[in-house]
């Protein structure tokens, strides 16, 4: 075919490029094909989801404020828990402490999953320049395509709820886990590496006792970035039925209702500053972060 | 049997590097192949025999690092064998070349490559680890490593904790620590400022007399290199150009390239006794009387003679006006006239450590072998002298140079 008929073929009014089309039937191939295994992601997301929020909701508020204050305190000191139960405070007293218990679950479930697959992927990617080149793309992919785009697929796979909230976040959180893993290994020394290389250590031996402890605090950036995405990622959910926060933002913004939403948005505040500082803290205390502030004696 | 050996050794970067390897093999220059690869170390053969401390000396970029890589397999030669005793490094299993690693090549790294956040102790025990020594006896032999190296009581500090030097020790330690027969230290000096390198000179010298490892040393430092080099293999751009002792480099260079490097060593502190010594002018021996004594002196015109024993040990040193007072007094031993005025230096003595002895007197400072014989003297004019020619021209001064001549200047200075 002449580079003219691809023009006139292209520019003619009636041509579209059935691109939407093609995903419409890739979308329906996937469940004719993989129905079994969309049920049993929905059956475990489902399960990781209430167990989770289970925890959180069942015993009194102010028992659940307390343990999270005292792990703020355990991972930085009494000042972030003092933070941190003021602002649970405030979440009760706008009446929104079981939404934002059940987005802490929703965010707990998606960033732990989102971790376990993003390690293991920075991981290989950074021991492979080839599995790196491939990766990095569909990681900007995932990252800039609009968070609601994911929301229409998932929904048409897993119906409406939790769980396409959960997989939208997942797919949506996943990227910095991927990318801050792959940073952190490929800068570690490579003298300290090689030390080990010479002293005889296998390399799954110096994964574990050099590249990854070496890593570490970018891991924990990467780590903070998973936590941050999936409670932004939360709040849209909201729009496919996912309980917690979300879904009083997503109502306050239909109904135009001022109060309701900036109180759920407050909520919103609240649990990522919690959780930023407690990622963070833990960022810091990790051993090579500690023994590098640490100067001559 | 050499501890290590390396025959033929190429090792190319790049797209095509067995290509570049046969065009530099039929003569090619580095150029020629460089649309191929680009050529690190070309074509490098030597020996290091067991106990040696053999230094690579050349500037960055000469292939030395990547040499040193490739005698305990951190890089594979393209062509080419490395032979770590017996065994060929090039062609083994990657589990038999870690095995290789912990138990008969260690290494000492620049940047020092310490885990920072393990402690000291833990830094020196690495490689135990590696080997699954229990925990016990690891931190006992890190503990022992860790004192040959001047670190004890430092254990439970963090290496941050630490100076550079002292880093380094901890480096140094964990390479003992593995308890291997061949020690590898690329640069492992250069980052530390000059005092403290010189101090860690002295500490490798003083333990490897006690331990007697086989060392790859790979410097930049020509200083440093003569200094703990038994001997030194030359680089440039990938060529091995010359081995040979410090000695051997200074007063015969093989190239222009080496000449040119070694015009501006401190030659006080490579060129020993023995390169200088002279014939000495006037020796008694302890049997001779003083009679005998004031003839050798006249003969030589000296006004000092050295009295040894009848295996030339050397028992001191008789001065003219002792000798005629003696004469007068009607008294023949001439072991009570000898005067402690005069310290011998051994021939192994540097000429940077003669200089302190030979200001202490006028008299030729005696040069005595190990078992503590009389073998040369070297006179203060000798040793200026052989200072500014070596400065003129590094290819005069050796060690075998003619007596006759010699024994002028030793009579001469003597008078």
């Amino acid at each position: 075919m002449s580079v003219t008929s691809i023009t006139s073929v292209l520019t003619d009014p009636g041509f579209r490029l059935p691109l939407g089309d093609w995903v419409d039937a890739g979308v329906d191939g996937l469940i004719a094909t993989f129905g079994g295994l969309f049920d049993l992601i929905r059956t475990v997301l489902i399960g990781g989801f209430e167990a989770v929020e289970t925890v959180l909701i069942t015993p009194p508020m102010w028992i659940v404020a307390l343990v999270l204050a005292g792990l703020a305190y355990l991972a930085k000191g009494w000042r972030l828990a003092l933070g941190a139960l003021i602002g649970f405070l405030v979440v009760q007293g706008v009446d929104q402490w079981g939404n934002a218990m059940a987005s802490l679950a929703l965010v707990l479930v998606a960033s732990a999953i989102a971790l376990a697959i993003g390690i293991p992927m920075g991981i290989w990617a950074a021991s492979s320049d080839r599995v790196s080149a491939a990766v990095r793309p569909v990681l900007d992919f995932m990252q800039t395509m609009p968070a609601f785009v994911y929301l229409i697929p998932v929904v048409i796979i897993f119906s409406v709820g939790p769980v396409p909230g959960l997989v939208a976040t997942i797919v949506f959180a996943l990227a910095p886990g991927v990318r801050f893993t792959e940073l952190g290994i490929r800068q570690v020394d490579q003298e300290v590496v090689e030390a080990g290389h010479a002293f005889g250590s296998t390399p799954r031996r110096i994964l574990r006792q050099i590249q990854l402890p070496l890593a570490l605090p970018t891991i924990m950036a990467g780590v903070n970035q998973v936590i941050m995405l999936s409670l932004s990622m939360v709040v849209i959910s909201g729009l496919v039925g996912a309980a917690g926060l979300g879904r009083d933002v997503v109502s306050a913004l239909s109904r135009v209702n001022v109060s309701l939403g900036f109180e759920a948005g407050l909520a919103v505040v609240i649990l990522a500053m919690y959780l930023d500082r407690i990622t963070s803290a833990l960022a810091d205390r990790s051993p090579v972060a500690k023994a590098l502030r640490t100067t001559s004696a | 049997m050499p501890a290590l050996r390396a025959e033929g050794v190429y090792k190319v970067f790049g797209r095509r590097p067995g290509e570049a390897v046969r065009r530099l093999q039929a003569g090619a220059s580095v150029e020629d192949v460089k649309p191929h690869g680009t050529a690190a170390v070309i074509d490098a053969s030597f020996e290091v025999a067991d106990g040696e401390t053999f230094v690579v000396m050349g500037l960055s970029g000469s292939g030395k690092s990547t040499l040193i890589r490739m005698l305990n397999g951190l890089w594979r030669p393209t062509s080419g064998r490395v032979m770590i005793g017996d065994t060929d490094i090039s062609g083994i299993s990657g589990r038999e070349l870690r095995a290789l690693r912990q138990q008969r090549v260690s290494m000492v790294f620049q940047h020092f490559a310490l885990l920072p956040h393990r402690s000291v102790l833990d830094n020196a025990a690495y490689p135990l680890a590696l080997q699954d020594v229990d925990r016990t006896e690891r931190r006992r032999r890190a503990g022992e490593a860790l004192e040959m190296v001047g670190l004890a009581g430092w254990e439970d500090h963090l290496p941050s904790q630490l100076s550079g030097g002292m880093r380094q020790r901890v480096g140094l330690a964990r390479a003992l620590a593995a308890g291997t027969d061949i020690l590898l230290m690329d640069e492992a000096f250069s980052a530390l400022d000059p005092l403290i390198r010189r101090e860690m000179q002295e500490q490798l010298l003083e333990l490897q007399q006690t331990l007697g490892k086989t060392i790859v040393f790979i410097t930049h430092d020509l200083n440093e290199a003569m200094h703990l080099g038994d001997r030194i293999a030359v680089m440039r751009e990938g060529r091995i150009v010359q081995i040979g002792t410090s000695e051997q480099i200074l007063s015969d260079p093989a190239t222009d390239y080496v000449a040119q490097f070694v015009a501006d060593v401190d030659k006080t502190r490579v060129l020993t006794a023995a390169s200088v010594m002279v014939r000495p002018a006037a020796v008694v021996t302890t049997g001779a009387g003083p009679r005998v004594a004031l003839r050798e002196m006249r003969e030589a015109q000296a006004s000092a003679a050295y009295l040894v024993d009848r295996d030339r040990t050397l028992r001191g040193v008789l001065r003219d006006d002792d000798v005629v007072q003696a004469l007068r007094d009607g008294s023949d031993s001439l072991v009570d006239l000898t005067r402690d005025e005069v310290t011998a230096v051994s021939t192994e003595t540097l000429l940077m450590d003669v200089f302190a002895p030979s200001a202490e007197t006028p008299l030729p400072v005696p040069v005595v072998d190990d078992r503590g014989r009389l073998v040369g003297v070297i006179p203060r004019v000798t040793l200026l002298e052989a200072m500014s020619r070596n400065l003129a021209d590094p290819t005069t001064v050796s060690a075998d140079a003619d007596p006759a001549a010699l024994d002028g200047t030793t009579t001469e200075v003597s008078a």
